[in-house]
């Protein structure tokens, strides 16, 4: 059985269906964490959120208050929100835009009074229209409130929010990319070092690049303070965290669960979370945390939902996005679409990437669709290799980011645990599903 | 002379004045552009050009690296259906095929009323409700041939227009109040808080130090 005795930290407000309205928030103890904090030294409020040991929500799951510190010192700094939600079968920022964009709001605010910084965009992918009115609608209500602009709340802070909206790139939500789109260019990830935007970011100047829902846990660390968060979870993994649940599930949805406590047997079976797979239906592989995530099996079932408990089984918890696959749906076919979004994404800049997941979308196309041939079995390994050299985990990269050593992991967990269903393609002259 | 009408050229102004840098508004006056003339014009992309500093080159070349602009003239609504895993899983394939013979056009193609725009799209984050249908970047949740007909049919007579409003996804998106924070202002407020800080940082240290000698 699940463990859902936890507090809900950031999707408290789901049950309101107006969750997304000033008064609706001011009720439901809104913007008391801002006022706590800007009654403490701002190296305080930082010095909370490294005591509760935020992890980012992001993907790569980088410690904030690690990030924070990092920011070098100047007179002009910026921090940057990435709303660019674009991983596949991601979609836990979308509900917190939406539905509560006053957390994000008050956690930016939060955020940017710790830093210092009075200049603050918020990035929020294109296709989000509605999210976009419903957040420039939220920092329209602080800016009446008080909450932004001109020595807020009475303190002597002054902060200005600017929502920017994306244009459908996948490749923005690397920060980088993400800057580079902020300031007008095509979205190309900057050549590494330097690594951290914390050093050279927007225009040059530091810049912290933080997630939403990073973000949207701030108000109630710093209303409960950042040990009441640290004990929750376990590990490196604390306090809670959204998981979007996708595929052959009953219930497909966005649920908070406390980090660790719950495994992923848990959130697809449990009648209170996914329900489980449909009558007569079992389960063949999930992907644990996005489409850069190498798959798991049922026989990962019971591994707990925690960085490090997925991180030392070889994938990752990523993006938090759980794909569930039953035994009908085509993992070959699945994999195809999964690298013919890599090939359609890709920036175009690095050679192993761009012309790599081309080559592995037209052999998995065949495969899928008529024309595969034995020998695309071992091509597609050794394109794989020639992206991220020995197919380890962590990959490998031989480009500018991550997004090139992503293609591999799809082909490569599906070959090693499904060769067979990818020899009967070929046998069978394309899908047998069909 | 400006080739945007009054409305959207203040609006032009007001966002390019939100950013330290011109340029930095290059997307957010695309998406105007585009909702000025439903797709990105010739006139447009000069006038964003003007707007921003760059060059109709610089803009054109920045454009076309994102999906959500069109270069060439597009249906008043541009239906987009999600074929990505989890909608794959969910029948999005079939979907599309089925929404391609309701609008009459092929996928990447404009039916011949002009009306409908067909699109295959990636992921749009919303997979609880798979497969995912947008039109005109407003998510219309229709996962079945059925009810993706019946929102055809809505659409046609107009019902959706509150719903669905015409192109740009800006539309909505106004600014109020914002009072924008002068650099000089920060700089000057910062300087006054880091004063502060090491002041009373200074006074702590003298009071521990003061302390010390007591013992």
């Amino acid at each position: 059985m699940a463990t859902l005795d936890a507090p809900l930290i950031v999707s408290s407000r789901r049950d309101y269906a107006d969750s997304f309205t000033l008064s609706r928030y001011l009720e439901t103890g809104g913007y008391e964490g801002l006022r706590k904090a800007l009654s403490m030294f701002p190296e305080d409020v930082a010095a909370e959120v490294d005591k509760a040991s935020l992890l980012g929500r992001g993907g790569a799951g980088f410690p904030a208050g690690r990030k924070w510190s990092m920011l070098r010192r100047s007179a002009i700094s910026y921090l940057v929100v990435n709303g660019d939600e674009s991983e596949p079968a991601t979609f836990k920022d979308h509900y917190l835009v939406e539905r509560d964009p006053h957390q994000l709001v008050e956690g930016v605010i939060i955020a940017a009074y710790a830093l210092q910084v009075s200049q603050v965009f918020i990035f929020l992918r294109g296709e989000f229209a509605l999210g976009l009115e419903r957040v420039q609608q939220a920092l329209n209500d602080a800016y009446a409130h008080g909450a932004l602009g001109q020595k807020i709340f009475g303190s002597d802070f002054s902060i200005d929010v600017v929502v920017h909206p994306g244009a459908g790139a996948y490749i923005c939500g690397e920060e980088t990319s993400l800057l580079e789109a902020l300031e007008g260019k095509r979205g190309f990830p900057r050549i590494k070092p330097p690594f951290f935007p914390a050093v050279t970011g927007l225009y040059g100047e530091p810049t912290v690049v933080n997630n939403v829902e990073t973000m949207s846990n701030l108000p109630w660390i710093i209303t409960n303070g950042g040990a009441a968060f640290a004990a929750l979870g376990a590990g490196r993994s604390t306090g809670t965290r959204l998981f979007a649940l996708a595929g052959n599930v009953k219930n497909p949805g966005v649920y908070e669960l406390e980090m660790v406590k719950n495994t992923f047997r848990d959130i697809i079976f449990d009648p209170a979370l996914g329900g489980g797979l449909a009558e007569g239906r079992s389960l063949k592989a999930f992907i644990p945390g996005g489409v850069s995530a190498p798959w798991f099996g049922p026989d990962q079932l019971d591994t707990p939902l925690g960085q490090d408990e997925v991180g030392g089984l070889g994938s990752m918890l990523g993006s938090g996005s759980i794909v569930v696959m039953d035994d009908a749906s085509c993992v070959v076919r699945a994999t195809w679409r999964i690298t013919k979004f890599f090939s359609r994404e890709s920036c175009g800049q690095c050679t192993p990437c761009r012309e790599g997941s081309g080559w592995i979308e037209r052999a998995m196309y065949r495969l899928e669709h008529g024309g595969g041939r034995m020998e695309d079995l071992d091509l597609l390994l050794d394109l794989c290799d020639n992206i991220a050299p020995g197919l380890s985990w962590p990959p490998q990269q031989t480009t500018i980011c991550v997004l090139g050593p992503s293609i591999p992991s799809s082909v490569h967990s599906a070959l090693s645990m499904f060769r067979d269903d990818f020899v009967a393609h070929v046998n069978h002259g394309g899908c047998p599903h069909d | 002379m400006s080739h945007f009408r009054a409305d959207i050229r203040q609006r032009a102004e007001e966002l390019v004045a939100l950013y330290p840098r011109k340029r930095s508004a290059m997307l957010p006056l695309l998406h105007l552009a585009q909702e000025h003339d439903g797709y990105l014009s010739d006139d447009g992309i000069a006038e964003v050009a003007q707007l921003t500093g760059t060059t109709p080159a610089d803009v054109r070349g920045t454009a076309s690296f994102y999906d959500m602009f069109h270069l060439e003239p597009v249906g008043t609504y541009v239906v987009g259906v999600c074929t990505n895993i989890a909608c794959l899983l969910a029948g999005g394939e079939e979907l599309l095929e089925h929404a391609g013979a309701t609008l009459g056009c092929a996928v990447g193609a404009t039916s011949s009323d002009g009306l409908f725009t067909l699109e295959e799209t990636e992921c749009l984050a919303d997979c609880n409700l798979a497969p995912c249908v947008q039109v005109n970047h407003r998510y219309v949740r229709t996962t079945t041939p059925e009810t993706f007909d019946a929102m055809v049919e809505d659409l046609r007579a107009g019902r959706l227009d509150h719903d669905v409003p015409s192109h740009g996804t800006l539309i909505r998106v106004k600014r109020q109040g914002g009072l924008r924070v002068s650099k000089d202002d920060i700089a000057a407020e910062r300087a006054a808080a880091l004063a502060a800080r090491t002041a009373r940082a200074e006074a702590a240290a003298a009071a521990a130090a003061i302390a010390g000698e007591d013992k």
